[in-house]
């Protein structure tokens, strides 16, 4: 079986965010960026399903500006096999990134796809759900494990109102959460060998899909700060607080 | 204009989530209607029937739809779209499941997570864990959206007599089935609902140490809810964490104990009206958002505070 993981390049989880002065965004120049941690958690999963015989190919693909290069060389450091790149200099949304994703299935034919349930830039939630669609395959959401079997996979949910668990033929697209696994580190050897490993590069034009946006970004502003309140030093004086200031108990 | 809003339910009544969707179906131009698609689920279409404002509930009862699979929702969302301006289900995980995959069916660019509703076609989204709001303007012929159902007043649940008509429904796919559940079950209200909200974090060392804190949640009626590190970590299960990544709550009143305050976990809770945070170290962020912060070992602190309630 191949396994494809779509990976994207966000602003570093540790950084903090700034909004623009003129409000048409978050400011990116010269911010850290990183792997989106669940696509991490994706690539992991992946890499462990090779490791187990359950997979024999492992492709990191990544679409965006030239230096989403850099998100699928960790990738490659991280264990996959090959990357292919999809080189597009615009702000590219998750119904896009599906149809790119669907053409290079088409090409590649993997028996799984594994994405991060959602990026924490766009925080959408919304790209393997349209890919399983585009694909006409099954989709798991959620999933904090999952199983491999000859026809399905068994993949444990993680919902609102707690765990489900569902088989989804294969082919399928699968989703993680945050407690599928924890992502190993590159080693330094392997940080090294992942610069030989194989990168095709593409465009949106080659795969026959029209990359622009369909939402037009009005504005984008900082939330409403909060500021901090009083200290209290006993529990007497929080529940007085509570009961007869803020009037919540 | 029509709207279509997708009822969240467990086949015997409709989750709180559908009334705060109704709530922001309310702000756009037209008829609402309600779907409430599921298997033997006559009794949520007639709870459904009473909510005020509702024009219509299509009711698609069938047993490709008890589980709510996306697979098979979908085409039914296909089926329906020609008639609505809009089609819009909660931001939950019943929501985000299904909605992208009929988005993608419908060539359409959903909106996740809208916290604001400016026209029929701009709607606000916080984006990076809300350290940004988003504000998007859609010329999609259907739009899709998903609600943040703490941003939107929940509508009343009694009091209207919409028609009921019957949906046809759309087939089984065939390409998923339910192999079983793990439901959470308890008598604590549910935390994205619920009025007061009491958080553990990292700092409660241990799922043994949780109890203290349900102590303090049955005294004031509360939810009881846990940080990232410490649903990570196996102190409770994850239905319980709240923040980006799991639940968003905005109770009257959240109580963070042994909280840091990461922006992830900030991302879940920091609409709430009144925020408490309880930690040791006072230099930790949830002080930044706290409006009374008690800087205090939580060990000592919470056997302190559950006794000053009893003294009340």
């Amino acid at each position: 079986m191949k396994i494809l993981v779509p990976v994207k390049r966000v602003i570093d989880a540790n950084v903090k965010v700034r909004v623009k002065s003129d409000q048409s965004g978050v400011e990116l120049a010269n911010i850290k960026m990183a792997m989106n941690p669940f696509c991490e958690i994706a690539v992991e999963a992946a890499l462990r399903m090779r490791e187990a015989g359950q997979a024999d190919e492992v492709i990191v693909v990544s679409a965006g500006v030239s230096q989403c290069q850099e998100t699928l060389r960790t990738g490659l450091a991280m264990g996959a096999d090959r990357a292919i790149l999809i080189e597009d200099d615009q702000d590219l949304e998750p119904l896009v990134v599906a149809k790119l994703l669907k053409a290079v299935c088409e090409r590649e034919e993997p028996g799984l796809v594994l994405l991060g349930k959602q990026a924490i830039d766009g925080d959408n939630n919304q790209t393997g759900q349209m890919l399983s669609a585009l694909l006409g395959w099954s989709n798991a959401t959620f999933a904090s494990s999952i199983e491999v079997n000859d026809d399905h996979f068994k993949v444990t949910r993680e919902l609102d109102s707690g765990l489900e668990s569902v088989t989804a033929n294969r082919p399928s697209v699968i989703t993680v959460d945050l407690r599928l696994n924890e992502p190993r580190y590159a080693s330094l050897p392997n940080i090294m060998k992942a610069k030989k490993k194989p990168m095709d590069k593409l465009t949106a034009a080659d795969l026959g899909v029209d990359s622009s946006p369909r939402l037009q970004v009005v504005k984008v502003e900082e939330p409403p700060a909060r500021q901090a309140g009083i200290k209290v030093s006993s529990a007497e004086e929080l529940v007085d607080k509570l009961r007869n200031e803020a009037k919540v108990i | 204009m029509t709207i279509l809003v997708i009822a969240e339910h467990d086949n015997s009544e409709l989750k709180p989530a559908t009334h705060n969707t109704i709530g922001a179906a309310g702000q756009l131009d037209g008829d609402v209607h309600l779907l409430v698609a599921g298997s033997g689920c006559a009794s949520v279409a007639e709870q459904a029937a009473g909510i005020p404002g509702i024009a219509q509930v299509l009711h698609c009862d069938s047993v490709e739809y008890e589980h709510f699979l996306s697979e098979n929702m979908s085409p039914l969302l296909v089926s329906m779209a020609g008639n609505y301006s809009h089609i819009l289900a909660p931001a939950t995980t019943f929501g985000k499941n299904i909605m992208p995959r009929a988005a993608a069916l419908l060539d359409s660019q959903q909106i996740s997570d809208i916290s604001g509703i400016e026209s029929n076609d701009t709607f606000v989204r916080p984006i990076y864990a809300g350290n940004a709001m988003a504000t998007v303007k859609s010329n999609d012929s259907v739009k899709l959206l998903t609600v943040r159902i703490t941003s939107f007043e929940a509508v009343a649940e009694t009091g209207g007599s919409a028609e009921i008509v019957t949906a046809a429904a759309a087939g089984d796919s065939g390409l998923t089935a339910f192999a079983g559940a793990d439901i959470s079950k308890s008598e604590r209200p549910e935390l994205t609902s619920a009025d007061i909200v009491v958080s553990g974090g990292r700092g409660m060392q241990s799922g043994e140490n949780f109890p203290m804190l349900e102590s303090i949640a049955d005294k004031l009626g509360a939810a009881v809810g846990a940080s990232r590190a410490a649903v990570d970590a196996g102190y409770v299960p994850n239905d319980y964490q709240v923040g980006q990544t799991g639940k968003v709550v905005a109770p009257n009143l959240y109580i963070a104990v042994g909280i840091s305050g990461a922006i992830q976990h900030l991302a879940g809770m920091k609409d709430s009206k009144v925020i408490v945070a309880i930690n040791k170290d006072e230099e930790a962020p949830i002080f930044q958002v706290a409006d009374y912060g008690w800087v205090a070992d939580l060990f000592e602190a919470v056997p302190q505070l559950d006794a000053a309630l009893d003294a009340g």
